[in-house]
């Protein structure tokens, strides 16, 4: 069960897989995640579920390797399994025919967006999506995106491909100019922050996707709690999609922050021993 | 020995690791009877005609019977007794509140001590499973299937009956290990694993069908397994942790005390870096609460490497709700229990991280509803200790996440699911339910009963012996 199918390097730091899991497939919609463990001893991780197809029975995640857990998860290989995979979990994106609208992905932010576009433009909405990265090299799915929108925007922090811009630039551009109806951002915390920042004056709703620390994913253990509009919420169950207009987001990234020194250490031991396997693999060969 | 009168036997202490060493690691604490002392203890019991310990247990064990056969050295008739009434008693003599169910009403008790029940039932059970895995009966194969969801007492409970009784059984569990609160709420100090373990292998040689990561009311709908099951029975327990609502709550460093053993005991943090999942506990640790619970916490954090553990309870000793034995282990450790106590507010540092608890003195009032004192706070009673983890122990709800799409599934205002008593039946067609679910947290014992009496009912139905459906009835229950 949960076999990989296919595995795929997106960019030096970002790799596409595709799950066997017919089961999360029948049910999975745009806007959830999965909880995965990578090995028997692994930890829970949240990934979000960058495209289903039911027909086939797969789901596809993209991961960005930044600790063990995800780096663990690139050394697999096709054919192997994960020891676990559960979904599809989180409320789904609430999917309305709204007119125009925005969807602004940002590095790893691409993934997630990419269902929510095809079912936004599906729905019947006008669908502009702005993705961007620090440099070229992090950009990927630019061709698929471009198949689930009406209009694309890419830009590169440094100018290394396309515009040189922020994510943020672009958007205030459309919102000065155009009619825009709803608005999502996608990405790391800090940037989904200025995306609202950017919005707010124009008074667009705007749905961002809180990646809080999780253990379970089903609302047991209020690891996730995250503060919007003055309540806490569990962001597994009530979100993970949240206005992003109402969010604490200094809560959020202090939140993120608290297993720092215990993840450095866990990435140390992973390297060494990474390492060791290799260094014995040359020395056989 | 055997001259001995049974009133000349002192009461068998229980032999356990000691506090200085144990508050350094996670194995088990009580480590259970020799022979000589199970001998000895069962010697004290009076084989009361009229066993008043009987009505005590929730289940109605045959303690008696069982006791007797042990004292015999029957030991197989022993076990025959004893799980006549309790599938689970390897669990249940750890973990049940004997001093508040069949040890409370034990007649040596009267004037002595009771008769230890609790331990000899562990020891029983014990010497079962040290006799390996056993051969179940092969029972008459038939063809309805039920869905079970939840792998705890109430399910496994459920799950082993119905097999035993011939029926197709699968077992819906969400998280990635069976066993519900056993294995993700209980430290291992207080109930290893491998009991655990040793009854779900006992339930896949019975032809259980185990299927984990299945969430229900994700993956799939209660009504979605009313269609492709005969029987559905909901054993989901009432996991949603409940937090106080006061400020600096979601401070880094406050946890619900389901985080905190979820990450110990599920997912083994107490060996990270070996395993991946981390935890972390500072060294001034205050655990808000005084259940099973709380002393739960506030003993893994000590083993986690705390110096210094507060237990929080806005009542007094009298009122604390956790078993005797739990709160005489976390005392001779070192836990330190402040008493009419009451949190008001976290503090936190520059970074958000916990730097302290705001609490006010409490003094305990007229009788509530519950029959307790109620405690009141003492205007300008206000204090401060310095803490960095706090850890929420104030009970748990049923978590609604297996509730979408279960329309005409009738629940109470606190959010458990009305069932009939004497059948488990719920206002749902072809849904029976038992344990915490219905009951809010309760007992390890009560969950078990609660998932044998379904099973039965569940029988009966697929038999055609008690139909139809009185939804009524269920709802008259609420
Ligand atoms: C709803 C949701 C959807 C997500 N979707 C994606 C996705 O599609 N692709 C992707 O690459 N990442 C996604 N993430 C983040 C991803 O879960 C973390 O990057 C991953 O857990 C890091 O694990 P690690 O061991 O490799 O790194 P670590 O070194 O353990 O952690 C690095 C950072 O990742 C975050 N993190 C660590 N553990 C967890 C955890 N259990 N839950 C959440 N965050 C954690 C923390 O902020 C931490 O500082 C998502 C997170 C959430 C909550
Ligand atoms: C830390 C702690 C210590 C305790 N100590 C004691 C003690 O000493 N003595 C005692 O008698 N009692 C104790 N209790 C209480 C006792 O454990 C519970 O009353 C008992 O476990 C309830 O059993 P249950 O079968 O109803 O549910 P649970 O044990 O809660 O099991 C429910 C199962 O259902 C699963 N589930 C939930 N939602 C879904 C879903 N949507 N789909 C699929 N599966 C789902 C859960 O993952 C879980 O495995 C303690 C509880 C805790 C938390
Ligand atoms: S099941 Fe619990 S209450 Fe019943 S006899 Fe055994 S220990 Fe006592
Ligand atoms: S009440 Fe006490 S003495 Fe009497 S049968 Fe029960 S355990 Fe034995
Ligand atoms: S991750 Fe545990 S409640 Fe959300």
């Amino acid at each position: 069960m949960y076999r990989i199918l296919a595995k795929t390097t997106l960019t030096p730091v970002t790799t596409e897989y595709l799950i066997e899991a017919p089961e999360v497939a029948r049910q999975a919609k745009a806007g959830q995640f999965v909880v995965l463990r990578v090995h028997e001893q692994g930890e829970r991780i949240p990934l979000t579920i960058a495209d289903y197809d039911r027909e086939a029975g797969t789901i596809t995640v993209v991961a960005q390797e930044i600790g063990s857990s995800t780096l663990r998860l690139k050394s697999l290989e096709v054919g192997d399994s994960l020891a676990s995979f559960t979904g599809p979990l989180g409320r789904p994106t609430e999917i309305e025919p709204d007119g125009t609208v925005v969807l602004v992905g940002g590095g790893l932010g691409i993934a997630p967006i990419y269902p929510i576009c095809r079912t936004l433009r599906e729905a019947g909405n006008h669908v502009i999506a702005i993705i961007g990265a620090r440099s070229g090299e992090l950009l990927f799915w630019e061709d698929k995106m471009r198949e689930v929108t009406d209009e694309l925007i890419v830009v590169t922090d440094d100018g290394s491909y396309a515009r040189k811009a922020l994510v943020t630039e672009p958007l205030k551009e459309l919102l000065e100019s155009r009619e825009i109806d709803r608005v999502w951002g996608i990405g790391p915390a800090i940037m989904m922050k200025f995306v609202t920042l950017t919005t707010k004056p124009y008074g667009v709703e705007t749905i961002v996707s809180l990646n809080s620390i999780m253990v379970d994913g089903t609302g047991m253990c209020g690891a996730c709690r995250v503060v919007v509009g003055g309540r806490t919420f569990f962001a597994c169950v009530d979100g993970p999609e949240f206005d992003g207009h109402q969010v604490d987001w200094d809560l959020l990234l202090s939140r993120q922050r608290y297993y720092v020194e215990e993840e450095q250490r866990a990435l140390e031991l992973f390297q060494q021993s990474s390492q060791q396997a290799e260094s014995q693999e040359t020395s056989r060969s | 020995m055997t001259n001995r009168k049974p009133n000349q036997i002192p009461r068998q202490p229980m032999p356990a690791q000691p506090p200085e060493e144990r508050r350094h690691n996670f194995d088990e604490v009580a480590q259970g009877y020799t022979i000589e002392m199970a001998i000895d203890e069962a010697m004290r019991c009076l084989q009361c005609r009229n066993p008043r310990c009987v009505d005590g247990c929730p289940v109605q064990v045959r303690i008696p019977e069982f006791i007797k056969a042990l004292r015999d050295g029957d030991m197989w008739e022993a076990v025959e007794m004893l799980k006549d009434k309790n599938s689970l008693p390897a669990i249940c003599g750890r973990v049940c509140p004997q001093e508040s169910q069949c040890e409370a009403e034990c007649i040596v008790g009267l004037r002595g001590e009771p008769v230890a029940i609790g331990r000899l039932e562990r020891f029983v059970a014990d010497w079962e499973q040290q006799q390996g895995v056993r051969e179940p009966e092969a029972a008459p194969k038939r063809e309805e299937r039920v869905a079970v969801i939840g792998s705890g007492p109430a399910s496994l409970t459920a799950a082993g009956d119905l097999a035993k009784m011939g029926y197709r059984v699968e077992i819906l569990e969400a998280l990635h290990e069976p066993g519900g609160v056993l294995v993700y709420g209980i430290p291992e100090f207080r109930l290893p694993k491998a009991v655990v373990a040793a009854e779900i292998n006992y339930l896949e040689k019975l032809g259980v069908e185990i299927r984990y990561n299945v969430v229900i009311g994700k993956l799939y709908t209660l009504s979605e397994l009313q269609e492709k099951y005969d029987a559905v029975f909901l054993g989901t327990g009432a996991g949603l942790p409940i937090m106080m609502n006061i400020p600096g709550e979601n401070l880094n460093g406050v946890y619900s005390a389901n985080e905190l053993l979820t990450r110990v005991n599920l997912m083994k943090a107490f060996r990270f870096p070996e395993w991946d999942t981390p935890v972390r506990v500072g060294s001034k640790v205050a655990v808000v609460g005084a259940g099973n619970v709380a002393m739960d916490a506030a003993r893994s954090s000590l083993r986690l490497g705390a110096d210094e553990v507060h237990i929080v309870y806005r009542r007094s000793r009298d009122e604390v709700p956790a078993r005797h034995e739990e709160v005489e282990h976390a005392e001779e450790e070192g836990i330190i229990f402040d008493f009419l106590t009451n949190p008001i507010e976290v503090l936190g540092d520059e970074n958000g991280t916990v730097s302290g608890l705001r609490c006010i003195r409490m003094e305990l009032g007229e009788p509530d509803e519950s029959g307790r004192r109620r405690p009141i706070p003492i205007k300008g009673s206000e204090f401060e200790m310095e803490m960095d983890t706090v850890i929420m122990a104030l009970g748990t709800r049923p978590n609604p996440l297996v509730f979408s799409d279960a329309e005409g599934l009738e629940r109470s205002r606190r959010g458990t699911v009305v069932a009939d008593t004497d059948t488990g039946r719920t206002t749902l067609e072809r849904v029976w339910a038992g344990g915490d679910i219905v009951t809010g947290s309760a007992t390890v014992i009560s969950a078990m009963g609660a998932g044998r009496v379904a099973a039965n009912d569940i029988d009966a139905y697929l038999r055609e012996e008690e139909q139809p459906w009185d939804t009524e009835r269920a709802a008259a229950s609420a």
